[in-house]
């Protein structure tokens, strides 16, 4: 199942990256995953939350853009080939990924990747008739 | 239906316009020569006397007055009645220099109103509408004159000043507020904080908008006609010249009616002073001909605009004047190109931005640098940093296309941008020239 994330406009400036985690630290929100994409004058955040409608409230508050979208998340077994096992997976299923990102978990022997590929619908599908099911958010919080 | 304040004057034929402009600037001529020691030394200077003046005709042998005689003159040097008969100020925010401090008798007040009256009149304004005042009140001339115009025509006045955007909204929607008056920048403003509150324009009672103080394009005016569900109004004024109301936008909206009963318009080449026939477009210089404690004759008002005399659908008689294209204090000159603000506001609206920037300008190693602040939107956000590149790219492109030049832009967050519950700050130069 897919799950949400969230995208976060930051401006390339000293402190902004501050003002959004002092937000999510004020309401409570975890964030279980987090990578920023950087252009020249700004930035995206990228974050997968443990609720995203209570982020989405909070960042609107704190009068920043963001915008939700639907990414697939993987376990990956921490051990050479892991990522490339996957990823032959997603070449023989004909998926485009946009842009992906690892997070660590406690576990060993595991990372996690995120995906954000074209048509995650389609890619949903076409993944699980291979026999591979992306995480839903419950999976990932007990990471 | 066209509605009017004041019929017999704004439907007055052309002769008798004449008539009243001729009598009164003769007398307004003696009165300055009298009671202006520095405009009668202009004069002197050029060698006319009152008695040359003998009507309108003879009102390109004055000396033009300009904001540099505004200074030089500051603070009283121009008053035109005795102090005891001057009953309130207000002044200018002083954004392109010192401050501009006018002055006002009870005359000068009431006919500052009537033309803020025939303004909204023309907007549709009976005495069965309720009239929300978001200019700013106090030393900006925006709030005191529609206030006073709204009086004139018996409208319930809502006094809200600018700012506290939330609780304009609250009395737009309780007491039913049906024409709404602040600067462009505001009032679109209001219509993104209604749209954050999940308002639509069938939420509110508005119908008409009177807009000014501020440069504005087409484009804009049709985001907040969207937006805000009115006809929106173009009014035009300086506070040199009472303020708002100097000239107005009728139902036809081709062009702003001067109100030149109080007004009489000339155009001039900016360069050379000369006159330009009607239709060319230059320098508006406007003569206040009754206008008791700050006379102004032949001011000039630094905006460029053209004027038709071509009688208007509406019945009005008076000339109409252009849209001001911008005034020559907000043109820039960068790396030798005119640049307008209003042009950037214009490509910025045609691509789905907000009219949300600011013109940063420098010199680094003789060079102009040229970057335009632009407000990212909500809508126009993606999560991926090669769409919104992409949106930059052509952002700038457009830019490039309209003025000549290419601009650097950079996206900020929303509301970085100091704004605009007065005027919102659209320059910063930082060039030492």
């Amino acid at each position: 199942m897919s799950i949400k994330q969230v995208s976060v406009f930051l401006e390339n400036r000293p402190g902004k990256l501050f003002e959004l985690t002092k937000l999510l630290a004020e309401h409570g929100i975890d964030m279980r995953a987090l990578s920023i994409a950087e252009a020249t004058d700004f930035g995206i955040a990228r974050i997968i939350v443990n609720d995203a409608d209570r982020c989405a409230l909070a960042l609107r508050e704190g009068q920043f853009i963001a915008q939700f979208s639907d990414v697939l998340a993987f376990a990956v077994p921490d051990e050479p080939g892991g990522l490339h096992n996957l990823l032959s997976e997603f070449n023989a299923a004909r998926v485009n990924i946009e842009y992906m990102y690892a997070f660590l978990s406690g576990e060993k022997g595991r990372a996690y990747m995120i995906f954000r590929v074209t048509d995650t619908a389609q890619a949903e599908k076409t993944l699980a008739e291979r026999g591979l099911q992306s995480l839903d958010l419950e999976e990932i919080g007990r990471i | 239906m066209e509605r009017y304040f004041q019929p017999e004057i704004e439907c007055a034929s052309r002769d008798q316009l004449k008539r009243w402009q001729s009598e009164r600037l003769v007398k307004q001529v003696r009165r300055v020569w009298e009671n202006v020691p520095y405009y009668r030394k202009k004069m002197e200077a050029q060698g006319v006397t009152p008695e040359d003046i003998q009507s309108v005709d003879d009102l390109t042998m004055l000396p033009f007055l300009s904001k540099a005689d505004l200074r030089e003159a500051y603070p009283y040097g121009l008053l035109g009645a005795p102090r005891k008969d001057c009953v309130r100020i207000h002044s200018t925010s002083g954004t392109t220099g010192k401050r501009v401090v006018a002055f006002y008798t009870r005359h000068d007040i009431d006919l500052w109103e009537d033309c803020c009256a025939r303004a909204l009149m023309a907007a549709g304004a009976t005495d069965e509408d309720v009239v929300q005042v978001s200019y700013g009140y106090g030393l900006f001339t925006g709030g005191a004159g529609l206030d006073g115009g709204s009086h004139k025509v018996g409208c319930l006045t809502v006094p809200t000043s600018s700012g506290n955007t939330d609780r304009q909204i609250m009395f737009i929607r309780d007491l039913g507020a049906t024409v709404l008056c602040c600067t462009p920048s505001y009032a679109a403003y209001l219509g993104e904080r209604m749209k954050e509150l999940g308002l639509g324009p069938e939420d509110i009672p508005l119908k008409a908008g009177i807009f000014g103080a501020e440069a504005w394009s087409e484009e804009m005016r049709r985001d907040i006609e969207r937006t805000l569900g009115i006809k929106a109004f173009d009014i035009y004024g300086l506070t040199e010249l009472s303020g708002p109301g100097v000239s107005f936008e009728c139902s036809e909206q081709r062009g702003m009616h001067i109100n030149e009963d109080h007004f009489i318009p000339e155009i001039i080449d900016p360069d050379t002073g000369e006159a330009l026939p009607e239709g060319a477009e230059g320098e508006l210089v406007i003569t206040a001909v009754d206008k008791e404690a700050f006379p102004m004759i032949r001011y000039r008002t630094r905006d460029i605009c053209s004027l038709t005399y071509e009688k208007c659908p509406c019945g009005r008689t008076h000339v109409r004047m252009t849209k001001p294209k911008g005034r020559s204090d907000d043109m820039l000159i960068i790396r030798g190109v005119n640049v307008f603000p209003s042009q950037i506001e214009t490509v910025l609206l045609n691509q789905g931005f907000a009219a949300n920037y600011q013109i940063l300008v420098d010199r680094v190693n003789n060079t102009d640098t040229f970057e335009i602040l632009v407000e990212m939107t909500p809508e126009m956000f993606t999560d991926s940093i090669g769409k919104i590149q992409e949106l930059q790219k052509n952002l700038s492109a457009g830019l490039q296309s309209m003025l000549g030049i290419r601009p650097k832009v950079t996206l900020v967050a929303p509301k970085t941008i100091a704004r605009s519950e007065g005027k919102a700050v659209r320059v910063v130069d930082k060039r030492k020239i």
